[in-house]
């Protein structure tokens, strides 16, 4: 006998109602029910971070979180972050930095990215984007660009 | 006007920072039934029986009396003519189990997790057997020999013999997406749509057609975007089969995704050796005679790699230098672990890190500087290209083009210009237990003999690539891209490459050996070339003047210096439509080109790596304080991308010089099956990487001059940081093995070598 919740979550902007079996994680209900594919499953044990999704501007592991504990949340994921065509400027300096590969992992990074620069009032040194970073695994860039690019936006924004 | 060399921005990224790219596990089909496979909790014993759980649904459990007979995964690459087919996987175990991690059943389920439900109830009967963790004592599956010169009297007349004992440590590539396949069939013909195979989609699909008993043309292998390859993604592995032949079964698409867990256990580990290596100098350190007893752990079975990677590991050990005689022996072991195959720099990461570490060990024994030693044995530019006496991969060893000991002077000035030894001797003042480390390898990379591409300009004048290669992130469309952009004369934003879709381009070879570039640009570039031509004889007819009157400028076929007289290749690709008054009765429709390239050897690039580490001696921890990375590429078509190989090269190879091993108890468990267990660095790991692409030694083999990129960043890592704790503990002897963990850098401390 399955355990049904209907629960009703706001995805980028979008409100959705939705009936999900209470063990059905955050990232299958995202991915599988609603179709916000670009949140990745690397390791289902909240390692990897690549599930990463901002769950009420906190970043969290969407295959750490069930489905139904997101009910009456708002969830921000990477297709909640370009403004349509325009990508973000945490997007953009992905790309100048080279800041992705495979992309795999890219999601996980932008929303804990976004998370951490959304709370800097300065510019942080590099050994301390690197710490944070660390939340997160890169199997293919070696971190540089992730970490370039990330220390950019600071930069930018910090103006 | 030429978009080869320049930093464009990769054409993947667009959609993969939008979270639009198409992964596997992204695609869900109607009525689609989701597999799970059922491992094996026991490293070795006798199969009795595996049962469906009293209430699961009949069917719902496939085990191997439902297979067709006898169905193994068969070998891509066989060489040295040893017969392999004693050792070969079974899709599902029959009788045995022989490691942690052996499919023995699958189930099927309408959901996942109801198939995870059913396959943790299936009741799996084993009857235990010894294990055997240790590979000296494993089961010998081949044995062979490489060389060339005379060895023993080499050492016989040596005034320096200098041996050492080296071990390098089972780790592996460890993608970051899990494996994943979704086939879908067509209900009436049993035709098969298959999404997730990667890096050799022709091949795997010529494997599972002959498994199948069915024609190739029958299996459609779509093109995806995947989370990482590094050599152990996209072989053939026992779900290959599963997924394709359960969805002909069940007249249903078929769904499979493996966790974390299963892919630690599951996909080829790689890597462990243990070697007996020993040099022969004269009284002036110049190498006479080098030679290696290797044994190989390959795991439980052979699979698709067969024995490459011990055959690359002899064939790839004299690296860069002037060795006058080589003998290797290679025995390869069978063990209950997890079997091997290749993994970014197969066998080369291991020789370089056992090779590099000996002559350290020489040049202290001997009292010659560490670099002066190896520039005193690397060839020089004159002794290009050298011919060795030994095969591998079915090609002769011609190590082509360089300057050697020229990039190594130039690495050596880099890291003294970035003040990699200054910052060792304050270290050292202030009382660190600092260290730097240099190795010198050789890479090798374009192995074909074969790729096929096809170029195909449209109607609005958007060109298509059809290439061999896949994407697996190291940016190839790109790449591709800028290729068919210089030799189109277009813009490359008007290139769409699609590589690895079996019915676009049925002949490709696929992503691996670092050959992507090489030989997929080649081909790439030659199909680009034939559509250049067949546009300027049709602009010649639309223009009623001579081909050698046309020139093509920014994506226009026009008269030279009559500005203004000009077709678009858009206009072209129109005039070659069926019904064009353009086009011959004799000639194919449509402005396109199918070329293909082929090359006899390998193209082989080289490195140099500086790493400076510093050791907690109260711990055991390395930090690794700064690399460098020389690495000669011939040509960079995108230097960017280039550099991005590298640095991602560096960050595996310091996870598998100090980090990442699969360990095994003596039973045969793994103590490796989470990401708390398997170490992969992270950015705190890891230190900012300087990296020197150099382009001085073009290519001769093919029509770009490009040497392959992605494994340079790795091949050394071992290496040169094995080197950097040992000049930092102010040892004689070796570090002796890989990784080095903090428990084993504290056992060199108290041992005091």
């Amino acid at each position: 006998m399955k355990d049904i919740h209907l629960i009703a979550l706001t995805v980028n902007g979008t409100e959705h109602e939705i009936v999900v079996e209470s063990r059905r994680t955050l990232a299958d209900v995202l991915r599988h029910d609603l179709g916000y594919t670009g949140t990745h499953v690397g390791c289902e044990h909240g390692i990897c971070g690549a599930c990463t999704v901002l769950l009420d501007g906190q970043p969290v592991r969407a295959c750490l979180i069930f489905g139904v504990q997101a009910d009456g949340c708002e969830v921000r994921t990477v297709e909640g972050l370009a403004d349509g065509d325009e990508l973000s400027d945490l997007q953009k300096a992905f790309s100048r930095c080279h800041g992705l590969q495979c992309g795999f992992c890219t999601p996980g990074f932008l929303m804990l990215a976004e998370a951490y620069l959304s709370e800097q009032d300065g510019v942080p040194d590099e050994s301390e984007v690197r710490e944070v970073m660390a939340a997160n695994l890169c199997r293919c860039t070696g971190y540089q660009g992730i970490v370039d690019a990330v220390r950019q936006v600071a930069e930018e924004r910090a103006g | 006007m030429t978009a080869i060399g320049e930093r464009l921005p990769r054409k993947e990224d667009s959609r993969l920072l939008r979270g639009l790219g198409r992964f596997c596990d992204d695609q869900d089909r109607a009525g689609q039934v989701w597999m799970r496979v059922v491992r094996s909790p026991i490293a070795h014993g006798r199969l009795v029986s595996v049962r469906k759980p009293g209430n699961a649904a009949s069917g719902s459990v496939v085990t191997a009396e439902d297979l067709p007979p006898g169905v193994r995964i068969p070998v891509r690459l066989n060489v040295q003519g040893i017969d392999l087919t004693d050792h070969l996987q079974p899709v599902l175990a029959a009788g045995e189990v022989r490691y942690v991690g052996e499919p023995v059943a699958v189930v099927i389920a309408d959901d996942p997790y109801e198939a995870e439900d059913i396959a943790e109830r299936v009741e799996v009967e084993i009857d235990e057997l010894p294990v055997t963790v240790d590979t000296a004592a494993g089961t010998l599956a081949a044995e062979f020999e490489l060389g060339y010169g005379d060895v023993a009297s080499a050492f016989a007349q040596a005034a320096h013999v200098v041996g050492i004992e080296f071990d390098i440590g089972r780790h592996s590539a460890v993608p970051l997406e899990p494996r994943a396949l979704l086939a879908d069939v067509d209900p009436a013909t049993g035709a098969l749509q298959i999404f997730g195979m990667t890096k050799v989609p022709v091949f795997n699909r010529d494997v599972l057609a002959g498994m199948l008993g069915i024609d190739e043309h029958l299996i459609h292998v779509h093109a995806m975007d995947t989370g990482g390859g590094f050599g152990v993604r996209g072989e053939f592995y026992p779900e290959d089969f599963l997924v394709g032949w359960l969805a002909r079964k069940l007249r249903r698409p078929v769904k499979w995704v493996e966790d974390r867990a299963e892919h630690l256990v599951a996909v080829n580990h790689s890597r462990q050796q243990h070697h007996v290596i020993s040099a022969a100098f004269d009284e002036n350190g110049t190498l006479l005679g080098l030679k290696d007893d290797v044994l190989h752990d390959n795991g439980a079975y052979a699979r698709t790699h067969g024995i490459i990677v011990p055959e690359l590991t002899l064939a790839m050990l004299p690296g860069p230098y002037r060795v006058p005689a080589f003998h290797g022996r290679i025995r390869v072991m069978l063990t209950n672990k997890t079997p091997c195959g290749t993994y970014r720099a197969p066998g080369r990461f291991e020789g370089t890190s056992v090779r590099e570490q000996l002559f350290d060990v020489a040049a202290d024994r001997m009292g010659v500087d560490r670099v002066e030693l190896r520039r005193r044995n690397l060839l020089t530019a004159d002794e290009l290209p050298h011919t060795r006496a030994m095969s591998t991969l079915g090609t002769d060893v011609v190590l082509d083009s360089g300057d050697y000991v020229g990039l190594l002077d130039k690495a050596v000035v880099e890291a003294d210009r970035l003040g990699y030894q200054s910052q060792l001797e304050s270290l050292r003042a202030r009382g660190h237990t600092a260290g730097l480390g240099v190795a010198v390898f050789l890479e090798k990379s374009g192995l074909g003999p074969q790729e096929t591409a096809d170029v195909v300009v449209g109607t609005s004048g958007e060109v298509r690539v059809h290439s061999g290669g896949t994407s697996l992130g190291q940016g190839i469309e790109t790449v591709l891209a800028q290729v068919t952009a210089d030799a189109l004369t277009v813009d490359p934003a008007v290139v769409t490459v699609v590589n690895g879709d079996t019915v676009l381009q049925p002949f490709g070879g696929g992503s691996w050996a670092s050959r992507s570039t090489v030989v997929g640009g080649s081909a790439v570039h030659k199909a680009a070339l034939a559509v250049r031509e067949r546009a300027i004889q049709l602009a010649a007819r639309m223009l009623e003047v001579s081909e050698d009157d046309l020139d093509v400028t920014a994506g226009a076929i026009g008269v030279k210096g009559a500005p203004g007289t000009s077709v678009s290749y858009a206009e072209v690709a129109k005039a070659a439509r069926p019904g064009s008054p353009h086009l011959r009765d004799d000639e194919p429709a449509g402005l396109s080109a199918r070329r293909r390239f082929e090359v006899e050897h390998m193209t082989y690039p080289y490195g140099v790596h500086f790493a400076l580490v510093d050791v907690d001696t109260g711990t055991g921890h390395v930090k690794v304080l700064r690399y460098l990375v020389a690495y000669e590429v011939g040509r960079a078509i995108n230097p960017t991308l280039v550099e991005g190989q590298l640095l991602g090269g560096v960050a595996q190879g310091v996870g598998g010089a100090l980090l990442e091993e699969f360990r095994y108890d003596d039973a045969g468990q793994p103590q490796a099956v989470t990401f708390m267990d398997y170490r992969m660095p992270t950015a705190a790991e890891l230190p900012h990487v300087d990296i020197l692409v150099a382009q001085d030694a073009p290519a001769p083999g093919n029509p770009l001059g490009v040497k392959g990129a992605g494994e340079g960043g790795v091949t050394a890592a071992g290496a040169s940081i094995a080197g950097a704790i040992r000049d930092a503990l102010s040892l004689t002897g070796p570090v002796g093995r890989l990784p080095m963990t903090a428990e084993r850098v504290r056992g060199l401390i108290e041992e005091g070598t």
